[in-house]
């Protein structure tokens, strides 16, 4: 018990003695801690970020798409989604669902002297409130508009910059889309993205207009949004949609429909798992420079038993017993490599900070990853601690006092 | 003969069986170097009682230092056997030897081997540390010791800080702090000029006074005259074992 104190007095006054070395020594500790936490600070941030996506995607939210079809294994060029296809689903289950098909098509769009490209989206009413868009000035588009093929368009958030005017004066004024003049009514407050979804670019204008006045005629959807009234309610909600729109493209169930149901959160877990598999490696080669800092603690600790094999021999006459050199020796480089491991995680905080700030990447360092980094770092001051503590606890007292 | 001293009787630490220090018999140690058996203690039997002062003399190659290991614990015989204080260590292990040594034994070195970076009174304390006396007690006692040795105003002072025969007191302080059975010195003079070899001499004959029980181990005529008995050692065996006459001190 007593021992023990003066075991960690002992390296503590050795390392503080050796102060210099020691921290050079700990410095390849020091970076690979760091080095681990922001790699896995990168990871997690990510993550998160996916995470926080598939939120503001909405969790309760189905996308249908167009698929290609398969006849005898050869795919056979890609189905259509129409907006016949939103009419039956609309007809058929729409009193439970929220439906809201959309055709999309990046456009030029003017007003005044400003002159943008932008992704002008084609919808029904619902879309809005299927999204959560709000709005910050004016109003949504109505079914009415929808019906009268109407020039009425709601701008995302960020629109009115592209047109460099603000967004208040922009609302009942009329811009120029592919040449076609629109009225805009409403704008609606910032949403953030998700993935390749910019909603904050988009113009919404009604489904008829986009699809007969500003696309010419096309008719192809890019996907029918379908909302159910709680994420639980998915499994249900993807079987109906599954059976409407089979039906509608005369699809047996047991054939291999040309259309792909798809939950926001699945593309964004293949993201994720993607990420995960990259913060590992990442965090692997970061392991493996704390692997090369524990030996150059090895190192140190080989000279500093060789050094003070008089010391050493001086104990052990005194009564020092083979574990109480062990102990010491070992403790000394459990010390440094523990007071490496909180270094660097404190510079992991700081890169992945330095990092957020410079590229506007988002971190987060876990606490877990703080704990197997600590964990790691007294783990190898253990295993390269050991060899260098065991050859000054079994030298010969004898040899070690006559040693110069 | 050998127990003539064994009158006295003011020291605390224990002895063995009939107030006997040291017993060997037959003790032997061979080294093998190469294709050579070096014989460098050869059969040695001495009794040494409680209370002696004895000085061990011989040329080197004598096996004098062979010898003062074995007897120090510091090294196992190769045959005979060896009891120390009554209790037979000849037999014991690395570790059951570094508690022999903590409690029994004191050593004082010839080049003082003090760890250069604690303070006296740290150094002193080491035994201590290792005997897992609790900090009150184990500064108490290195206090008493340093102040026996005349150094009580030089406890918080390093090594470095010390002149070679402070040095030399700190040593011996540490040596007494267990209140070792044997108080054991190797060349302890060796490293310092007369007159501070004289201080040293002057302490080691006031601690025997008291009742220490002390092996000298020297090879200068004037040091070991100090003693009240001399063993001279040669070729690996006893050569001369004698009462000093007329004690100069």
């Amino acid at each position: 018990m007593f021992i023990l104190r003066e075991i960690v007095m002992v390296a503590m006054g050795s390392i503080r003695a050796n102060a210099l070395r020691s921290g050079l020594t700990t410095l390849g500790i020091v970076i690979g801690t760091a080095a681990v936490i922001t790699m896995v600070a990168l990871g997690e941030g990510a993550q998160r970020r996916v995470q926080e996506q598939i939120e503001n995607m909405g969790t309760n939210i189905l996308t249908v798409r167009p698929g290609q079809g398969m006849f005898r294994g050869v795919a056979s060029g890609s189905r259509r989604l129409e907006e016949d296809d939103a009419l039956a689903l609309r007809d058929q289950i729409g009193g439970v669902y929220q439906i809201a098909p959309e055709i999309e098509s990046r456009l030029q769009v003017t007003y005044s002297r400003s002159n943008s490209s932008n992704s002008v989206v084609g919808t029904w009413p619902s879309f809005f409130d299927l999204h959560s868009h709000e709005l910050a000035y004016g109003r949504h588009f109505d079914e009415g508009e929808v019906q009268g093929r109407r020039r009425v368009a709601v701008l995302g958030s960020n629109v009115p910059d592209d047109l460099e005017t603000p967004g208040g004066l922009l609302v009942g004024r009329t811009i120029q889309i592919r040449g076609i003049p629109f009225e805009v009514i409403g704008v609606l407050k910032e949403k953030g993205g998700a993935m390749w979804m910019q909603p904050d670019d988009q113009i919404f204008i009604p489904l008829s207009t986009a699809m007969y006045r500003v696309m010419g005629g096309r008719d192809r959807l890019r996907s029918i949004y379908v909302a159910a009234p709680s994420p639980d309610e998915l499994d249900p909600a993807w079987a109906e949609i599954d059976r409407v729109i089979r039906r509608e493209h005369r699809i047996l169930p047991t054939e291999e429909a040309d259309f792909s149901i798809q939950q926001s959160s699945d593309i964004l877990e293949t993201f994720n798992e993607t990420t995960q598999t990259f913060t590992l490696l990442l965090a692997g080669i970061a392991g493996v420079s704390l692997l090369v800092g524990g030996i150059g603690i090895m190192n140190i600790m080989l000279v500093s038993v060789t050094e003070r094999t008089r010391e050493i021999g001086v104990r052990k006459a005194l009564g020092a017993t083979r574990k109480t050199i062990l102990f010491q020796f070992l403790i000394e480089a459990l010390v440094l490599c523990v007071l490496g491991g909180i270094l660097g995680v404190a510079g992991g905080f700081g890169s992945a900070e330095l990092i957020t700030n410079l590229f506007g990447t988002q971190t987060a360092v876990a606490p877990e990853a703080v704990a197997v980094a600590l964990g790691f770092s007294a783990a190898i001051g253990l295993f390269f601690g050991i060899w260098p503590a065991r050859r000054a606890s079994v030298l010969d007292p004898i040899d070690a006092l006559r040693y110069e | 003969m050998r127990n003539g001293k064994s009158g006295r009787d003011m020291h605390g630490s224990g002895t063995g069986v009939n107030g006997v220090v040291i017993h060997t018999e037959g003790l032997r140690k061979y080294y093998i170097l190469g294709a050579e058996t070096v014989r460098a203690v050869r059969g040695v039997d001495m009794e040494v009682a409680r209370g002696e002062f004895v000085a061990i003399m011989g040329p080197s190659g004598s096996g004098k230092s062979t010898f003062m290991n074995l007897i120090g614990c510091l090294d196992t015989p190769t045959a005979g056997d060896y009891w120390l204080n009554g209790r037979k260590v000849s037999e014991l292990s690395d570790d059951q030897l570094a508690r022999v040594r903590n409690r029994d034994i004191g050593f004082v070195f010839q080049t003082f081997n003090l760890l250069p970076r604690a303070s006296s009174l740290h150094n002193v304390e080491l035994p201590l540390i290792y005997a897992g006396l609790p900090s009150k007690e184990r500064r108490r006692r290195a206090e008493e010791k340093l102040e026996l040795v005349g150094l009580g105003d030089r406890m918080d002072h390093k090594p470095p800080e010390l002149s070679g025969g402070q040095r030399q007191r700190v040593a011996i302080a540490r040596a007494l702090v267990n209140d070792p059975a044997l108080l054991l010195a190797d060349e302890p003079t060796g490293n310092l000029d007369s007159v501070t070899s004289r201080e040293i001499v002057d302490i080691l004959i006031e601690l025997n006074r008291i009742g220490q029980t002390i092996i000298l181990v020297t090879h200068e005529a004037d040091i070991a005259a100090a003693a009240s008995r001399q063993i001279h050692l040669s070729d690996g065996l006893v050569e001369r074992d004698f009462m000093n006459e007329g004690m100069k001190n």
